[in-house]
């Protein structure tokens, strides 16, 4: 049946496009693999012509859009019909030249002058190469490239030696070369080129500098992240997870390690700083609380209060080896003389060393997790809005992580069951609901926002009555132990609540239930934390004396040891009960073998929760990350032998990166800001306590910094200017102002920036939209014009 | 620790790590792991560079790729030969473009040489179809699969010729953020 439809001049342009892709070869590696096109683009229209057979047979004649006397149908043909007819009834000759057209050659054949020229930096050798492709090359040129170095990968080697060293290394690595091929592009890229012919080629001066800068940079970097890459805390543990598991799970444990980093980069910065140096020049010790029993690990009174893990512990000296020549302190009487030719110690203040830690120690999170942030959010961002990716959710589905057999086994249910769900809404569409069915769901939906809704509110009502009969009652002796009791209970049971109601309500979207059960369960998380941050900032810290309190802060940092404590100590528990008893129950009780779903939301919440604890307290009790650290060390064993043991991967399909960027993001957005808030407040405007700590007789906290600066102002006439700087610049409402209305600019003109780019990207899409359909109107008509040529003239 | 081994040269270490996404440490320890597979095979100086395939089984029998259905083509794709059997380079390249820190571009195209099983550069029906039965072990129906292959194709052939090119592939890539985190295999 084939068409013997002479087309010359088509077949010599199609043979001279197959010795063009033969010809302008890459390197040997890639060259086998379109030389194998090449020859399988010239197999294809006979096993296409194959599939033209089987289409011809299945369809039916009327069918044809053009009919045997050669009049083209009209054109009411519905779209998917005679989308089927084209794609099996083009001629053998046809679908050969669509098979050599320029855009089905350069798809592959381009890949690697595209690597190669996004980084030209010379516009000649692109022109060049661009000539060179549009030159017909004779038979024989094939087997020349076989042996040498093609000129695609010469123009990669021009234009790595372009670029610097290590953007050159990470276009190469991203290059889809094999390795050897890339190997063979480095040496010949870099063979001459050594420290000296690097700065000797013409790079201007002025900019020599900065390349010098840039690469020392990159090294430490590279140094940096190769550190803490070879860490690879817990590498073979999540990998058994992420075998068993896949993603979703791993990614609970991935935030919990990344917490834990963070909470050791606060470790280090506070003992370093603030913990060794008054810890080696301890305060007087007061001898009333010198017994130690074991309870008082749990409630951090008694000798834990004296010591280096709260604040009351620190002085508001300068710790100095030596003193001044005309100075007569008495406290530092037994000082000997500062000698100007022997080297001392520079006066080390406590306070000043206090508010500054803790301030640059927020601020470097702030930057990190701000970078995160961003970082995840360009990885998960969909610049083409897309309702329905099913073409691109089947490729990404399979996790290729998954390593164990059942959960391969488990991988491939969850997927068949998702398509079999997909297809069958489908075919069948929506269903027309009934008036009643949806108001039925309405009801539903509103029941279960209003139950949540009122539980958050009593729970945190009954938080705030308890604290309060906690103060008025009796300065806190008996019942330490009672509020974060409490809390931890309300942060364990009623996200459960949460979940059945989400159960009840049965959304539709698998995504949308996750969604409204981690704003639930945020909601109620921020509201108790709003109620406790209110009884420490605003009862507490605000009249401290009428609460009988000689150190307010102790108390805090107490109160969130205490917190952080009994929050690990319910979740041991939930972890124990909630998960090893269900299996339990559900084996013997019920006989059945389905263990409960890791809750994977539910899970990293608390980790926020505890993080949020952790920085709010930062500041009342500096050792708090180091509690944090063990907290986090003992729950990852835990979790993941809890884990391994009793739970069973989700049938629910698990979006990861949307997830771990909006992960990143409540901590950043609830967690980290409202932690920095409250300690801006609380350095900013509250009192500190007379009698302890190193802030002690001062108005603020902040004013130590001030009076640091003072002192420092004497001694040193720059930081005099500095200081006159700062107080006409910074303290300047207009300044800030003007800065503020430049970043408000700034903003506004990128937003608009992205929005244009999106309407350009949407008319983009339009437009390929477009050409495809102006192509298939093309070659139909071409088709049916030979068709009827050929039946007009049937002895060709 | 690094300067005390044999197996490399300085060079070749340097080169290594220069073209593939490894550190050192990572890439003597995936030497020691490629070794393991046959210890009589793989000698311990590759300062001259010796020409060692692993023949196809003994890759697809590492536990991380033991029980993934795609494993055969993953080592065709990265095989220099096209049938499975790897040399060390090959089998770095491969975990290097399946490292979490290679690129989504780059682990694009190697996905779509990976799901194109008659290697001719599209993915066309036969191909999508071939996928679709090892992700669902050959579950679903030959109705079910014809429909889920031609809706795939109506969403994303962009030009409209029955097939999927590179750049359909990679234009629908762009809006599965989930890619990245899924086409990965922790080594």
């Amino acid at each position: 049946m084939a068409y013997s439809v002479n087309i010359s001049q088509t077949d010599s342009d199609s043979e001279s496009d197959f010795e063009d892709m033969g010809g302008s070869k890459p390197g040997q590696g890639t060259f086998r693999f379109i030389r194998e096109s090449a020859a399988s683009t010239q197999r294809c229209p006979e096993s296409l012509q194959m599939d033209d057979f089987r289409g011809c047979t299945g369809a039916n004649r009327e069918d044809l859009p053009f009919t045997a006397s050669g009049h083209m149908r009209d054109e009411t043909l519905d779209t998917g019909q005679r989308k089927s007819l084209q794609r099996h009834h083009w001629s053998a000759a046809t679908l050969k030249v669509l098979s050599s057209m320029p855009s089905r050659t350069a798809g592959i054949n381009a890949v690697i002058p595209k690597y190669a020229r996004d980084s030209s930096q010379q516009p000649q050798t692109s022109s060049h190469d661009s000539s060179h492709h549009s030159k017909p090359i004779q038979a024989d040129f094939v087997q020349e490239q076989m042996e040498e170095t093609s000129a695609e990968e010469k123009q990669l080697v021009s234009n790595l030696r372009g670029l610097s060293v290590s953007e050159a290394m990470r276009k190469l690595r991203a290059t889809p070369l094999s390795l050897a091929d890339k190997m063979r592009v480095r040496r010949l890229a870099f063979r001459d080129v050594d420290e000296s012919s690097f700065i000797s080629r013409n790079i201007p001066c002025y900019r020599r500098l900065g390349v010098y800068i840039s690469r020392t940079w990159s090294q430490c970097l590279f140094i940096c992240l190769s550190v803490l890459t070879s860490l690879q805390l817990w590498h073979s543990p999540m990998k058994i997870l992420s075998g068993r598991f896949g993603t979703g799970v791993l990614s609970y444990f991935l935030f919990l390690r990344t917490l834990l980093l963070f909470n050791l980069f606060l470790f280090i910065i506070n003992g370093l700083f603030l913990v060794f140096p008054q810890a080696v020049n301890p305060p007087p010790h007061d001898p009333h609380s010198n017994n130690f029993t074991g309870l008082e690990l749990l409630t951090g009174t008694g000798y834990l209060s004296q010591s280096v893990m709260f604040y009351g512990f620190y002085t508001n000296t300068t710790l100095t080896t030596c003193r001044a020549a005309n100075s007569n302190a008495t406290n530092t009487a037994d000082l000997p003389i500062c000698d100007p030719h022997q080297p001392h110690m520079v006066p080390y203040s406590i306070p000043a060393a206090y508010l500054f830690t803790i301030a640059i120690a927020f601020f470097i999170i702030c930057i990190i997790l701000v970078y995160s942030m961003s970082k995840s959010f360009g990885r998960s961002v969909q610049v083409l809005k897309s309702n329905r990716n099913l073409a691109g959710n089947i490729f990404c589905i399979w996790d290729f992580k998954v390593s164990k057999n059942t959960s391969v086994r488990l991988q491939s249910e969850k997927i068949s069951t998702q398509l079999k769900e997909l297809m069958s809404e489908l075919t069948s569409g929506e269903d027309a609901k009934s008036y009643t069915l949806r108001l039925c769901r309405l009801m539903v939906h509103v029941l279960a926002w209003v139950t949540c809704l009122i539980s958050i509110v009593l729970s945190a009502m009954a938080v705030h009555y308890l604290s309060e009969a906690c103060i008025t009652q009796s300065p806190f002796k008996d019942t330490e132990l009672v509020l974060p009791a409490v809390v931890s209970a309300i942060n364990l049971l009623l996200p459960g609540l949460f979940n059945l109601c989400t159960w009840v309500e049965n959304y539709d979207s698998p995504s949308v239930c996750v969604y409204v059960s981690i704003f639930r369960n945020l909601m109620l998380k921020v509201s108790i934390i709003g109620v406790l941050c209110f009884r420490w900032l605003g009862r507490i810290a605000v009249e401290p004396v009428n609460h009988g309190l000689q150190c307010w802060e102790n108390c805090v940092g107490q109160e969130l040891y205490r917190l952080l404590l009994m929050d690990f100590v319910f979740t041991v528990l939930y972890t124990f009960l909630g998960e090893f008893l269900w299996r339990l129950f559900f084996k013997q009780v019920l006989k059945r073998n389905r263990k409960p779903v890791f809750d994977i939301a539910r899970n990293v919440l608390e980790l926020i929760y505890g993080q949020t604890l952790t920085w709010l307290g930062v500041l009342f009790a500096p050792l708090l990350p180091a509690v944090q650290i063990l907290k986090l060390f003992v729950l990852f064993y835990m979790k993941k032998s809890s884990v391994l043991l009793n739970c069973q991967a989700s049938r629910q399909p698990w979006r990861a990166s949307q997830m771990t960027t909006l992960f990143v993001f409540l901590l950043f957005f609830p967690s980290y800001l409202g932690a920095a808030v409250s300690v801006i407040y609380t350095i900013w405007t509250i009192k500190p306590s007379t009698e302890c700590g190193p802030f002690r007789n001062l108005t603020t906290m902040f004013h130590s910094g001030k009076l640091w600066v003072q002192q420092l102002e004497s001694s040193n006439t720059l930081l005099f200017w500095l200081s006159k700087a700062y107080d006409f610049l910074v303290e300047n409402p207009l300044f800030l102002f003007l800065v503020n209305g430049f970043f408000l600019i700034v903003i506004y003109v990128h937003s608009q920036v992205v929005d244009g780019q999106r309407t350009i990207v949407n008319r983009l899409q339009k437009q390929i939209e477009n050409e495809g359909k102006d192509k298939k109107f093309l070659i139909t008509n071409l088709q049916a014009l030979y068709e009827r040529s050929s039946l007009v003239s049937p002895n060709r | 620790m690094g300067n005390k081994q044999t197996i490399f040269t300085a060079q070749q270490l340097d080169s290594y790590q220069d073209c593939t996404y490894f550190t050192r440490k990572e890439i003597l320890r995936l030497f020691d792991r490629y070794r393991d597979l046959a210890p009589q095979l793989v000698p311990l100086d590759y300062t001259c560079q010796p020409d060692v395939k692993l023949p196809y089984e003994l890759i697809g029998s590492m536990p991380e790729l033991k029980d993934n259905p795609f494993r055969q083509r993953i080592a065709e794709v990265f095989s220099d030969d096209g049938e499975g059997n790897m040399t060390l380079d090959d089998f770095l390249d491969m975990f290097s473009v399946m490292s979490e820190m290679a690129p989504r571009d780059l682990k694009a195209y190697y996905a779509f040489k990976i799901y194109d099983f008659n290697n001719d550069d599209f993915l066309c029906k036969s191909d999508l179809e071939k996928t679709l039965n090892k992700l669902t072990r050959n579950e679903l129906t030959e109705d079910e699969v014809r429909m889920v292959c031609e809706k795939v194709i109506d969403e994303s052939d962009l030009d409209n010729d029955g097939r999927l090119s590179l750049e359909d592939f990679q234009t629908m890539i762009v809006r599965a953020p989930d890619f990245l985190s899924t086409f990965h295999i922790r080594i």
